[in-house]
């Protein structure tokens, strides 16, 4: 730090600059084999969804990670600010897919199984019933226009579930910074097309089936401490 | 009519008995003008069948429904619903006005699928893009780029009479990116339109289809809104 009292203001900004790191993002591993969904997500669709798309969103990001710091190290306010487009789609991507990949299990590891506790006692209280939940996600995903994802989220702050939507890769705090993710169905036409074709609703039928409502609880216990 | 009208204007109430008599005009799903194979090994025939049977079927029907509702509403004074059902209107009416243009700007190869444009269309496709290849690698890149769901589009911009390549998000027409932007070409970078073939290799579904674009189609199109055809006459 004596060469604080060595370098001036202007010589002093970029010296430090290169002290910081960049953290860059790696592919998270899936919690179980590639079929182990089956027969209500394919393994195909299951091994190009993590190895390809999510693989893509974590490699672009990155990319989108460096051009960032190199921006923000000229002072290329225009290259930073045209690079968010890059960084919320991919950043996005990387975020919604990891959240994806825990929302699931296979039906041997309790996959399907419904929500207890603390969870199972909200879902009721804010939808009236597990099935009244299940049937908004599923309406609210079927009529989503494009792509994007639906929710269970809870909002810290109103401290009341609800359901969401977003578009593309945007995470659920787009739409609201106090709302937490429990639960998200990816329904781009990636994430079901080559096992359900155009046919959204059977995907959204059977996905829960191999919902992990373990998790979801988890997060939820953890949220309303 | 005459009759119904000229009974339906005692009251205000009735009146609109008059307004019900005004015709709805519903949409249907355009017949492809090839068969579903016909684009292959391009784009597989089972892409094609899902595609118009399915997807723009569903566009077709959904628009239909919307309609009538948007019309229940009207008839209704219901400012409320009719702007509630705007969301369902622009969907499924873009998509029907979306892929009825596409299945126009396919072709068998052996029906000239492919051919690249010549005369008044490729000319102007040199001068605003420098060469044919140079416009190719621009929509690929824009449709490559495209984050989600949409459509790249080559767009005749009436008004400053020029071409362009635009991209719409999800199933919007090319006219809510300018009104004066005339589609000519128009590619679906929906995942549902290359994906059962391509996988997640978009790239390589806007590669190959050059290969079965109708440029015949996009050339017509160009000529009529670009009125060269007083300028053709007086070079002859």
């Amino acid at each position: 730090m004596a060469l604080r009292s060595v370098v001036s203001r202007k010589t002093l900004a970029p010296a430090l600059r290169h002290y910081r790191s960049l953290t860059t993002f790696t592919l998270p591993d899936l919690p179980y084999d590639y079929g182990a969904l089956e027969p209500a997500i394919s393994g195909e669709i299951m091994r190009l969804h993590h190895q390809k798309h999510h693989q893509t969103y974590v490699t672009n990001y990155n990319k989108a990670l460096e051009q960032l710091d190199a921006a923000v190290s000229k002072g290329d306010v225009r290259g930073v600010v045209q690079l968010q487009s890059a960084l919320k789609f991919n950043g996005g991507g990387h975020v919604n897919h990891s959240i994806f990949w825990q929302n699931l299990k296979p039906v041997s590891e309790g996959g399907g199984e419904p929500p207890h506790g603390a969870l199972g006692w909200a879902i009721d209280k804010d939808f009236g019933s597990l099935e009244a939940l299940v049937k908004k996600i599923n309406s609210e995903g079927a009529a989503l226009q494009g792509s994007g994802w639906v929710w269970l989220a809870l909002d810290n702050e109103q401290k009341i579930l609800k359901v969401e939507t977003t578009p593309n890769q945007d995470p659920l705090v787009t739409k609201g910074t106090s709302l937490v993710p429990l639960l998200g169905i990816d329904v781009w036409e990636h994430a079901y097309y080559l096992q359900y074709k155009n046919v959204r609703p059977d995907y959204l039928t059977n996905i829960w089936k191999v919902i992990n409502w373990k998790y979801a609880s988890e997060v939820y216990e953890k949220e309303s401490a | 009519m005459a009759l119904l009208r000229s009974i339906a204007i005692s009251s205000n109430k009735t009146l609109t008995l008059a307004r019900s008599a005004r015709s709805l005009t519903m949409a249907t799903l355009p017949p492809l003008p090839y068969s579903y194979d016909a684009l292959e090994p391009v784009i597989s025939g089972e892409i094609m069948m899902l595609h118009h049977q399915k997807h723009h079927q569903t566009y077709v029907t959904n628009y239909n429904s919307a309609l009538e509702l948007l019309h229940t509403a009207m008839d209704k004074g219901d400012v409320s619903a009719v702007v509630g059902l705007q969301s369902a209107v622009k969907f499924n009416g873009g998509g029907h006005i979306n892929h009825s243009i596409f299945w126009k700007n396919l072709r068998p190869v052996n029906a000239g699928g492919g051919e690249p444009p010549h005369k008044k269309l490729g000319w102007q496709i040199d001068t605003d893009f420098g060469s044919f290849n140079a416009l190719i690698s621009k929509m690929n890149a824009e449709g490559a780029a495209l984050q989600g769901s949409g459509w790249v589009w080559l767009a005749f911009d009436k008004e400053l009479k020029r071409l362009k390549v635009e991209t719409t998000a999800n199933q919007d027409p090319l006219v809510t990116k300018g009104a004066t932007l005339v589609p000519l070409l128009g590619i679906d970078v929906w995942e549902h339109a290359y994906y059962l073939q391509y996988k997640n290799v978009k790239l390589e579904y806007l590669k190959n289809i050059w290969k079965v674009i109708n440029w015949e189609y996009a050339g017509e199109v160009y000529e009529k809104e670009a009125q060269w055809c007083d300028l053709s006459e007086e070079n002859k």
